[in-house]
């Protein structure tokens, strides 16, 4: 304590006296035109690198973009390398619309599952657990982030899928029975399917929201707290009352944070989905592909015409779907637009 | 578990611990034989009566070939390589012993066949490697005309995961085929059971199991398929789409790589899938006995494995040749596929050219000693000596490397 006070005390004294002696000497505005530099040059890298991608998602996807059309890509359903020709050009054996099915539902299954968890989550740590829980706990949330997704992955497989095996061969038993609505539960279920990938991804995404969902809590006004309790309300009631409403953009941003993770996670997901390239399939215990495990499972060994070429495509619509999800974050979380 | 796949995964495990895998299974298959015959209540010392294959059991010498060119002085002291995952296990014995015997170090990327090509297009590697040869289209697109040599021959397997029925299911090529492309969905189906009267089979639905990433073991697989299934070629609309590296699988579930087709069939009862015999091994898979050409249920092994180019005289002189199905010997494993390494016929600096000629030069005589340690199979003699001659046109800038 003494020394800071010591210091603080000497500058406070000689402020009027070092102010003129910087000025004089100059070096702050070369400093600052160096500092400007730097970090502009440091700014333009990071946009540079990000146009040049778009640049090359596009150049390297053109060729099939221009032998099959640009839109024959999102209209067709099937993924058959091994039907392509170089000289034939319709119809696009390049089809990705399955695989975006594949990456909406994944990640719709995991928004289901996770956004509940992570809002609870949240509000245990900021409102409901006694003060000395709340710190761990906020960590080990914090703690699911830090997991490799090839751990995921491997959990998946290996502890997720046979754990729920027998409910998810139960519901195809009954719920898959069912007239009309059935074909979205229908077995045999073996283990890797759209339903194990969405539940590893509401795992994953979870700290995301959480973590998002946790300062929002915490920046609702004391008052307004203090006011809903003092008028009787209960613990419920305040959140209900004073917490939530105030925080319903910011959970909307966070859910599509935790979406746009969600989109665009691939080793997970491609160890658990079951990585079926050929057509769209109903039921969410099928197995399935997404836009980002096709290109980890395909890209090595690329070598039928335009092959890799549609690859790129797919990773080019891939960086369109992830780019709307962003911009719709951007808006709710700024503008606090409503859904 | 877990653990063991990240063993898999890591392809530098040493060859004593692959070696102490052999034995286990060869253990464990000798147990379930012995199991399978208590089953149809004869004592166990009439076991080997029952055993149709004994060709598995013990080991086989080594080739101990010792027709290699003369070393070529002036070697470059590294090589790169990049290509197949198939050969990954063998090539990193191989890089290993090498390093040890010659202090040239060889590192072999294991990329994958198509991008072994890509590589080698581009010429960013010394050699690429290929379990499907390069077509006159993949040629065209090289800087020069390309030298394809045989390097080792392996089985591709048919694991299942059945509990209860031990490895040694018999499956013919026409329902195997049925069986991966949807036709077949149940294991007690009467085309499985009238191979395997003796066995009694669940009602477990079938779980294929397919690579979902593009690959040689896919090419060698289908390509038996097609040969013998036409139900196979029919359901994938022809025989030019029923082979390749990557096909339309019309059912299954895929795995990135022979991990992860391993992986989905152990979790899976009632699974079946296509894996190399060195990964099935490691992974204690059950698998069939799979029909060839003589008529014969064929348990895979390094032996049978050897066979399946028994017979085989009349080689193309570019050894583009395909081996899937070929021997009519009666002992012969038929999905036996090649390894092809890939280099440029004329080379343009004269120490790597040297370094590569005495590397496959190595590879195609002490090498295949080596072949066991892994479970795959040395080259049979006729096609050994064709590939010693392919090495001998290499040539730098129009000069023969080894005269």
């Amino acid at each position: 304590m003494p020394s800071p006070a010591g210091v603080g005390g000497g500058i406070a004294a000689s402020t009027v006296r070092v102010a003129p002696t910087l000025l004089k000497r100059g070096r702050p505005r070369f400093a600052d035109r160096i500092f400007g530099t730097s970090v502009s040059v440091m700014g333009g890298i990071v946009l540079v690198v990000i146009v040049g991608m778009v640049v090359f998602l596009v150049l390297e996807g053109l060729p099939a973009m221009q032998h099959y059309g640009f839109f024959s890509f999102i209209t067709a359903s099937r993924w058959t390398p091994s039907t392509a020709f170089p000289n034939v050009s319709h119809p696009n054996p390049y089809g990705i619309l399955q695989f975006i099915y594949g990456t909406m539902l994944t990640s719709i299954i995991g928004m289901i599952i996770a956004v509940p968890l992570a809002v609870g989550a949240a509000l245990v740590i900021t409102e409901v657990a006694p003060q000395r829980v709340k710190g761990p706990l906020s960590g080990l949330v914090d703690l699911l982030a830090a997991v490799p997704s090839v751990v995921y992955g491997f959990w998946g497989i290996f502890a997720l899928i046979p754990a729920i095996k027998p409910v998810v061969d139960f519901l195809t038993t009954t719920l898959g029975t069912v007239p009309v609505i059935g074909v979205a539960f229908q077995g045999p279920f073996f283990g890797v399917s759209y339903f194990s990938a969405g539940l590893v991804l509401a795992i994953m995404i979870l700290p995301i929201i959480a973590a998002v969902c946790r300062e929002v809590f915490r920046s609702t006004p004391r008052n307004e707290k203090e006011a809903a309790l003092a008028l009787g309300a209960t613990r419920w009631e305040m959140i209900r009352i004073a917490v939530l409403p105030r925080a319903r953009s910011g959970i909307v941003g966070a859910s599509l944070l935790g979406l746009g993770r969600a989109l665009g996670e691939t080793i997970a997901v491609t160890m658990v989905i079951g990585n079926a390239v050929l057509h769209i399939n109903g039921s969410i215990f099928s197995q399935g592909a997404t836009m980002s495990s096709v290109i980890a499972n395909e890209f090595t060994e690329a070598t039928e015409p335009f092959h890799l070429s549609a690859l790129f495509v797919v990773g080019f619509w891939l960086l369109i779907v992830a780019l709307v999800v962003n911009i719709v974050a951007r808006l709710v979380v700024h503008r606090g637009v409503a859904l | 578990m877990i653990v063991k796949i990240e063993a898999r995964l890591n392809r530098d495990r040493p060859v004593w611990r692959r070696a102490a895998g052999v034995r286990a299974v060869l253990t464990l298959m000798i147990g379930g034989t012995v199991l399978a015959a208590c089953g149809s209540t004869s004592p166990a010392t009439s076991a080997p009566s029952a055993t149709p294959t004994p060709v598995c059991t013990g080991t086989t010498a080594n080739p101990g070939y010792s027709n290699g060119l003369a070393t070529v002085s002036g070697q470059a002291t590294t090589l790169s390589g990049a290509g197949s995952t198939f050969v990954a296990p063998m090539m990193s014995v191989w890089t290993k012993a090498y390093a040890t015997a010659n202090s040239v170090q060889v590192a072999y990327q294991s990329v994958g066949s198509g991008a072994g090509i890509a590589q080698l297009q581009a010429n960013t590697v010394d050699f690429g490697d290929s379990d499907a040869f390069m077509k006159d289209s993949d040629i065209a697109k090289a800087k020069g005309p390309v030298v394809q040599i045989p390097l080792v021959q392996a089985p591709v397997v048919v694991a299942y995961n059945l509990p209860g029925v031990a490895s040694g299911l018999k499956l013919d090529g026409d329902t195997i085929g049925k069986i991966f492309s949807g036709g077949i969905t149940v294991w007690n189906d009467p085309a499985i059971k009238a191979l395997n009267p003796a066995i009694t089979l669940p009602s477990t639905p079938i779980a294929v199991a397919h690579r979902s990433d593009g690959s040689g073991t896919t090419a060698i697989f289908t390509d038996f398929m097609t040969q013998t299934s036409p139900a196979w070629v029919t359901a994938l609309g022809g025989s030019t789409t029923s082979v390749g590296k990557t096909v339309a699988w019309p059912v299954g579930i895929g795995g990135k790589g022979n991990e992860g087709v391993s992986a989905v069939i152990s979790q899976t009862p009632g699974g079946i899938g296509y894996i190399e015999l060195d990964y099935a091994i490691a992974q204690h898979q059950t698998y069939a006995d799979v029909k060839n050409k003589a008529g014969n249920f064929v348990e895979p092994c390094e032996q049978t494995a050897a066979n399946a180019t028994v017979g085989i005289t009349s080689y193309p002189s570019d050894l583009r040749v395909d081996i899937v199905n070929q021997s009519s010997n009666a002992q012969a494993y038929p999905i036996t596929g090649l390894t092809w390494a890939l280099v440029y016929q004329n080379q343009t600096k004269a120490a790597t050219a040297a370094a590569l000629v005495n590397f496959f030069s190595w590879v195609l005589t002490k090498g295949q000693d080596l072949t066991g340690s892994v479970n795959y199979t040395p080259l049979g003699p006729t096609l050994q000596a064709l590939c010693i001659a392919q090495l001998k046109k290499i040539t730098v800038n129009g000069t023969p490397v080894s005269p």
